[in-house]
């Protein structure tokens, strides 16, 4: 484990924008020096146990209009490990319960001298709003069904560190992909590092539209497992659907749970992955889920090296914007043993 | 005794399949004659030189919504008719998106003086439907066409009781007025905020399908021929209601149709900037419905052009997608947008511009002193230079509403003057 970070101004250099808001806009030099700058923070830091102080006197704030665990803890613990300060902000029991519009909640929360707004709405193009409406930067932390750019990012992180490149692979994305923000965000991601997508599901959830973008659209679950070296299972989101798309979950799981029987028909290699929460028996069972294949909990700690990279790149290129030169010392920063 | 002449313009009617330079003589508010002889003008008769212009018959707007009363932060009768001036129309049929609606002879009344103390276009009221709006029981169509009611509809909503839209067609035959419905299944536009299709999966935005519209459009129509009644549908936004009204026409059932402007030459593309002045209704669809209802406002079977004026105070339409309403301000842009998609890119020529924005609209909404400047008629009269260009600020609106999916956008066609019943009523310069 290093004492010091390594150089990271040939990183910077390969990044230019204040906002993070989806993966669609990024090419894939950007998503790629994304995750080389999560790889150098997990490794620096040991798993993001330990904190880097490059960012000390600035501060996160979390704007989430929507419920979140992990997402909202994994952007706080990858602020406070950057050695930044969080302000957490949720809407039940604030302004927006007295009527106050999303933005003015925001641009009151960025007057109080916040340097990025983590944002989580539930309509898509909110974060587009704020990156309009604020001069703070923006990370999307999830708008309605339209991306989840960290998730993304954090399940690439994953996938590259299992498998080395993308070139070749097989990634299915199973589920409920017409409301996954997940699915947006790995699409993209995927797709741009090379890898061959395919979104399964009933036609009800995956659209043929898919197809006309250029990626392959299945409904049989079990036709395509031989296939894939990545399964990525979508949690069914009940709360965005009004009309139930398939007829029972009796019937949806029995048609794309992943399950012990159809592990059999998988690959040996085969990478089990889901951002979470998961149905335990819905889209995956319990032996895969806690199974060997299962990167799930890889996933999670992932997320909080992916975090620190969004912020801090985003960091430098708002430093940029505003003329402030980079940080002399960042090479030699200290790595302390603290993990708070 | 007002008196003008207008000269050296290029005089465009197709009611009367003018199209030269020439002089209009205008006298007591009405046309008098076109090409006078200097023998024939008044004494001292003002002139006004229209040289590099196009005089034609002031604008007709079938459907534009003016919220007063109840909403008057969107928008006012005075604002709107003002606003309505300068794009160019003359004439406007004001649907009754207001509180409280349009559904009594007081109503009625109310919008006709306020419309008139405002000295703006003409305002003619559109009145419910149905009672309340509420899309149950038919209004008192009768009472309202005798309040001067021209139209009905139940817009922005369209009927969704099949029912009661036959009894309305049935019943409007006496009547002698047309009922006009916004087609649209609630069922499947349930909550979407645009067109559905490879943006909206892209974007994660809710979509608007088009059988939402086709099948409201082929009920609509079918009604239509089953009672006889005069139906106008619109706005029109997809390939499925082309077809519909295409055949139609073909079995010469009389019912027409209206598209907007902006659904001719944006499309959903637009909202990729997650901006709330693209949402509008209907929204704006995908490249191959907008060529196939060009195509369709080019060939006649889509009769009209109307605003689709529906204007929101700005901090309605400062919110998320989810929660902004549907709105854009229209009225003093429209013309100049088909001229800049329409007329520059061959799709139309003036002389079908002018039809389809004064001269059907005119005849469907039955307004008989609209839609031509024959000799005779009333002297609602538009001057347009078609080759000035402008960039669109909605803060130089006379609207209140300024959100615009044209904001910032160079169009070309600008009105100069507009004149109601002989008098002038807007100057470019005002």
């Amino acid at each position: 484990m290093p004492d010091t970070l390594p150089d990271l101004t040939p990183y910077r250099a390969r990044w230019n924008r204040r906002h993070l808001l989806d993966l669609e806009s990024l090419s894939a030099d950007e998503i790629v020096t994304l995750l080389d700058v999560a790889q150098v923070m997990k490794e620096a830091t040991g798993g993001c146990r330990r904190k880097i102080s490059l960012l000390q006197g600035k501060t996160c704030a979390n704007l989430f209009f929507e419920n979140s665990t992990r997402t909202r803890n994994s952007f706080s613990l990858a602020a406070k490990r950057l050695g930044a300060d969080t302000v957490e902000f949720g809407s039940s029991g604030s302004s927006v319960a007295k009527g106050e519009t999303y933005v003015d909640t925001a641009k009151t929360i960025e007057a109080m001298g916040v340097d990025w707004v983590v944002t989580r709405h539930s309509t898509p193009g909110t974060p587009h709003l704020l990156a309009r409406e604020l001069d703070c930067c923006v990370l999307n932390a999830g708008d309605g069904p339209h991306e989840h750019p960290t998730q993304g990012l954090l399940d690439l992180l994953t996938i590259r560190q299992h498998r080395g490149s993308f070139e070749g692979l097989t990634v299915a994305m199973v589920g409920d992909i017409a409301h996954s923000r997940t699915a947006r965000s790995n699409i993209w991601g995927l797709h741009k590092l090379g890898a061959h997508v395919i979104v399964c599901g009933p036609p009800t959830l995956v659209s043929e539209r898919w197809r006309e973008l250029g990626f392959e659209v299945a409904h049989h679950l079990d036709e395509i497992l031989p296939r894939c070296d990545v399964l990525n299972l979508l949690r069914i989101q009940f709360e965005r659907q009004k009309a139930r798309p398939f007829p029972s979950v009796h019937e949806y799981a029995a048609l794309y749970a992943m399950n012990a029987a159809r592990m059999k028909k998988a690959r040996k290699d085969i990478l089990i992955m889901a951002p979470g929460p998961i149905n335990r028996g819905v889209e995956i069972t319990p032996e895969v889920a806690d199974g060997p294949h299962s990167v799930i909990l890889e996933q999670v700690n992932n997320g909080i090296a992916v975090r620190m990279a969004a912020l801090w790149l985003l960091a430098a290129a708002d430093d940029a914007h505003r003329g402030i030169a980079p940080n002399s010392q960042e090479p030699n920063t200290n790595i302390s043993g603290s993990t708070s | 005794m007002t008196t003008h002449l207008i000269e050296n313009g290029r005089l465009i009617d197709p009611r009367q399949k003018l199209d030269r330079v020439g002089r209009l003589l205008i006298i007591d508010g009405c046309v008098a004659a076109i090409d006078p002889s200097d023998g024939d003008l008044p004494a001292d008769c003002p002139r006004i030189d229209a040289g590099g212009m196009i005089v034609a018959p002031g604008l007709v707007d079938l459907a534009a919504e003016f919220r007063e009363p109840g909403f008057d932060e969107d928008e006012t009768i005075h604002s709107a008719s003002h606003a309505a001036l300068a794009g160019g129309f003359t004439s406007v049929l004001a649907t009754a998106s207001t509180d409280p609606v349009v559904d009594s002879y007081g109503a009625v009344e109310y919008i006709r003086q306020k419309a008139a103390e405002a000295r703006g276009a003409r305002i003619h009221v559109v009145g419910c439907l149905s009672k309340g709006r509420e899309g149950e029981q038919m209004a008192e169509l009768g009472l309202l066409a005798g309040a001067g009611a021209v139209a009905f509809s139940d817009a922005p909503r369209s009927v969704p009781n099949d029912a009661l839209l036959k009894r309305a067609l049935e019943y409007c035959r006496m009547l002698g007025r047309p009922i006009i419905d916004r087609p649209e299944v609630p069922s499947l536009a349930d909550s979407g905020v645009m067109h559905d299709g490879q943006v909206s999966l892209v974007l994660g935005l809710k979509g608007l399908p088009t059988e939402a519209e086709d099948l409201a459009v082929a009920r609509d129509v079918r009604l239509a021929e089953a009672t006889g009644g005069r139906l106008h549908v619109g706005p029109v936004s997809t390939m499925g209601a082309v077809d519909m009204i295409r055949r139609v026409k073909s079995r010469g059932i009389k019912v027409t149709a209206s598209a907007c402007p902006h659904n001719l030459s944006l499309t959903d593309h637009s909202l990729r900037s997650y901006e709330s002045r693209f949402k509008v209704h209907p929204p704006l669809r995908s490249p191959r419905h907008v060529e196939t209802l060009c195509g369709a406002v080019a060939d006649g079977t889509i009769d009209a052009l109307q605003s689709g004026h529906m204007p929101r105070s700005r901090e309605k339409m400062m919110n998320d997608l989810d929660l902004t309403p549907f709105g854009m301000s229209s009225l003093e842009t429209s013309l100049a947008t088909a001229v800049t998609y329409l007329i520059e890119t061959g799709i139309l020529d003036w002389t079908k511009l002018i039809d389809r924005f004064s001269c059907r609209p005119a005849k469907i909404a039955g307004l008989t002193d609209a839609g031509s400047i024959a000799p005779g008629s009333v002297a609602d009269v538009v001057l347009i230079d078609p080759g000035c260009t402008w960039r669109v600020d909605p803060q130089q609106f006379r609207s209140r509403c300024i959100s615009s999916p044209f904001e910032g956008q160079n169009l070309t066609g600008k009105v100069m003057l507009a004149m109601v019943g002989g008098e002038i009523r807007y100057r470019q310069s005002d």
